[in-house]
């Protein structure tokens, strides 16, 4: 028995425990931040529309969230009689986990070596610093899609099914021009570990998606199709609901429905907290090294993240209220004939310059 | 025998000047929301905020009274010939001489309007030979049965200490003040 409590790694089961906590708080967070994504985006939607929003339950509306989980919690869960009831139910877990476990690897603020944090462990920002951190992500992003499509063949229902197929043509579409964008990133930092590749900007001081020509074009190119990824407006062909009445969540209800609902806002989250990481420099300008303020990284880092992310999520909305819907035969055009050669063009001359230059002693930058 | 070949257009016409275009009119959008997203709301909030109608707005009705507390009110039914929507019954009486009611000959013994069947057209104040019947700015009259929309006599009949309005005077300089003095009567 004591040979076996001597062979544990206390340092490990520390390193686990920690992941699971962080873990816990992670997913509660996404979740409260989407519960008031969507109360924020009622009411920045209602005052750029001229008029207030929700503002009857509780003090400015600010327990609407939770009367709507409530009453979405409480309404009755129906299926279509002929409705394959496995994949139906399954549908919303299987666009809803992969949004939840990609902030995984997203790296919130910089990292305290051991001595720093409590009980003299390194003190780090994120749940694991994968090697192939941008890899993770994309593929994990992509799953997310199945969801979407297996809800809308689940349903039995042609708008449905319309809606599920475009939202595959559409993610599939865009992926590459996203993918594209990011590669830009990766052969600037030389990493595809995010932790890296935020690092990487915060010692060359600019991050990427400032850096002229190059940096422009890619974080243009991401944006985009970072916004086609997650079907918000003008993109949210899959779920339009002046064609397919509400595409393909029209046979969910309750919380199911509530589940797709979650993914959406998660997978902005996710989408504009890679935004910040790829080409904002994550907690940039908060590093560690830079002198007085690198001394507190550790906590004016992850707020910088976050007024970030607020912008990010800002833009989303503001954009929503500003912008009508594409027609789908223009949705494709713009992600196959326009933005996917700007990337791969992109990418060609990132290549060239990464090559040619040293790091940090970039032309136009 | 002539086909006419129609062409879709190439996508885009001209590759730097269209996209450049399109991004203004997006930039241009985007001014437009913000803009308005510090702009005043428009909406009134409507239980604390009261709305500010005109002078005549044509809401519940009100039976006036002489300056000497008679009902003006002869029950004469022309009201409930005019009413289009025939939601107003009235029931006439003779005067009794020694505790005379209203200044005529009869008076009305009953004078129901049935709030349901009403369409404020305003018909029966038109009609009304002694000016007794008003429509006045009362507009909360939603109830939960059809017995409670049923207005009586009692109901309309403003209080033996007040006048009414006087007709048509709601346009007037100081009718604001005039009616903020009294209480405002309840709907039911």
């Amino acid at each position: 028995m004591t040979d076996f409590l001597a062979a544990i790694d206390w340092n490990v089961v520390l390193a686990v425990v920690a992941a699971f906590i962080k873990a816990f708080i992670i997913v509660n967070v996404l979740l409260v931040i989407f519960a008031y994504m969507t109360l924020t985006e009622r009411k920045v939607m209602g005052r750029m529309q001229v008029r207030y929003g929700p503002n009857r339950v509780g003090p400015f509306g600010l327990l609407q969230p939770i009367a709507d989980g409530i009453k979405l919690a409480l309404k009755e869960d129906v299926t279509p009689s002929q409705a394959n009831v496995w994949v139906h139910t399954l549908a919303p877990i299987m666009s809803l986990v992969p949004a939840l476990i990609i902030f995984a690897v997203i790296p919130i603020g910089p990292s305290i070596p051991a001595g720093g944090g409590p009980a003299g462990q390194p003190w780090t920002w994120y749940i694991a610093n994968v090697n192939v951190s941008y890899l993770y992500v994309a593929a994990i992003a992509s799953l997310g899609v199945y969801g979407i499509v297996l809800a809308g063949w689940a349903s039995n229902n042609k708008y449905s099914l319309l809606g599920g197929l475009r939202a595959s043509a559409q993610m599939i579409s865009y992926e590459l021009a996203q993918g594209l964008a990011a590669l830009c990133v990766v052969v600037m930092a030389g990493s595809i570990n995010l932790y890296e590749i935020v690092e990487q900007q915060n010692r060359s001081g600019l991050p990427f998606g400032l850096y002229p020509i190059i940096g422009w074009v890619a974080f243009g190119v991401y944006l985009i199709a970072g916004i086609a990824e997650t079907n918000r407006a003008p993109f949210d062909l899959p779920e339009a609901e002046g064609e397919l009445g509400a595409g393909f969540h029209t046979e969910y209800s309750g919380f199911k429905w509530s589940m797709f609902f979650m993914a959406e806002y998660v997978n902005m989250v996710n989408v504009s907290a890679l935004a910040i990481v790829l080409f904002l420099g994550g907690w940039w300008p908060f590093d560690p090294q830079i002198p007085v303020l690198g001394a507190v990284a550790g906590i004016l880092g992850p707020v910088a993240f976050l007024v970030k992310l607020a912008l990010f999520m800002f833009f989303f909305i503001w954009l929503r209220s500003t912008l009508p819907r594409l027609r789908f035969d223009r949705l494709m055009s713009l992600g196959w004939k326009v933005l996917l050669p700007i990337a791969l063009a992109n990418l060609v001359l990132t290549s060239i310059v990464v090559a040619l230059w040293p790091i940090g002693a970039w032309p136009f930058a | 025998m002539a086909f006419v070949e129609v062409k879709a257009p190439d996508f885009p016409h001209n590759p730097v000047a269209e996209p450049l275009a399109d991004f203004q009119g997006i930039a241009a959008g985007l001014a437009v929301t913000l803009r308005h997203m510090f702009t005043k709301p428009v909406t009134m909030q409507y239980p604390e905020e009261q709305p500010n109608l005109p002078g005549r707005h044509r809401g519940r009705h009100e039976l006036r009274r002489h300056e000497n507390g008679l009902e003006r009110c002869v029950g004469c039914e022309l009201c409930a010939l005019a009413c289009p929507a025939k939601a107003i019954f009235v029931e006439g009486a003779e005067n009794p001489p020694d505790a005379p009611i209203s200044i005529g000959e009869r008076y009305a013994k009953q004078w129901i309007v049935n709030m349901i069947r009403c369409i404020f057209c305003g018909f029966c104040v038109e009609a009304c030979p002694t000016e007794a019947v008003q429509l006045k700015r009362v507009f909360e009259l939603a109830d939960y049965t059809r017995q409670s929309m049923i207005y009586t006599k009692e109901m309309l009949l403003v209080p033996r200490d007040q006048r009414g309005l006087q007709p048509d005077d709601s346009w007037l300089p100081g009718y604001e003040a005039q009616e903020s003095g009294k209480a405002a009567s309840p709907a039911t």
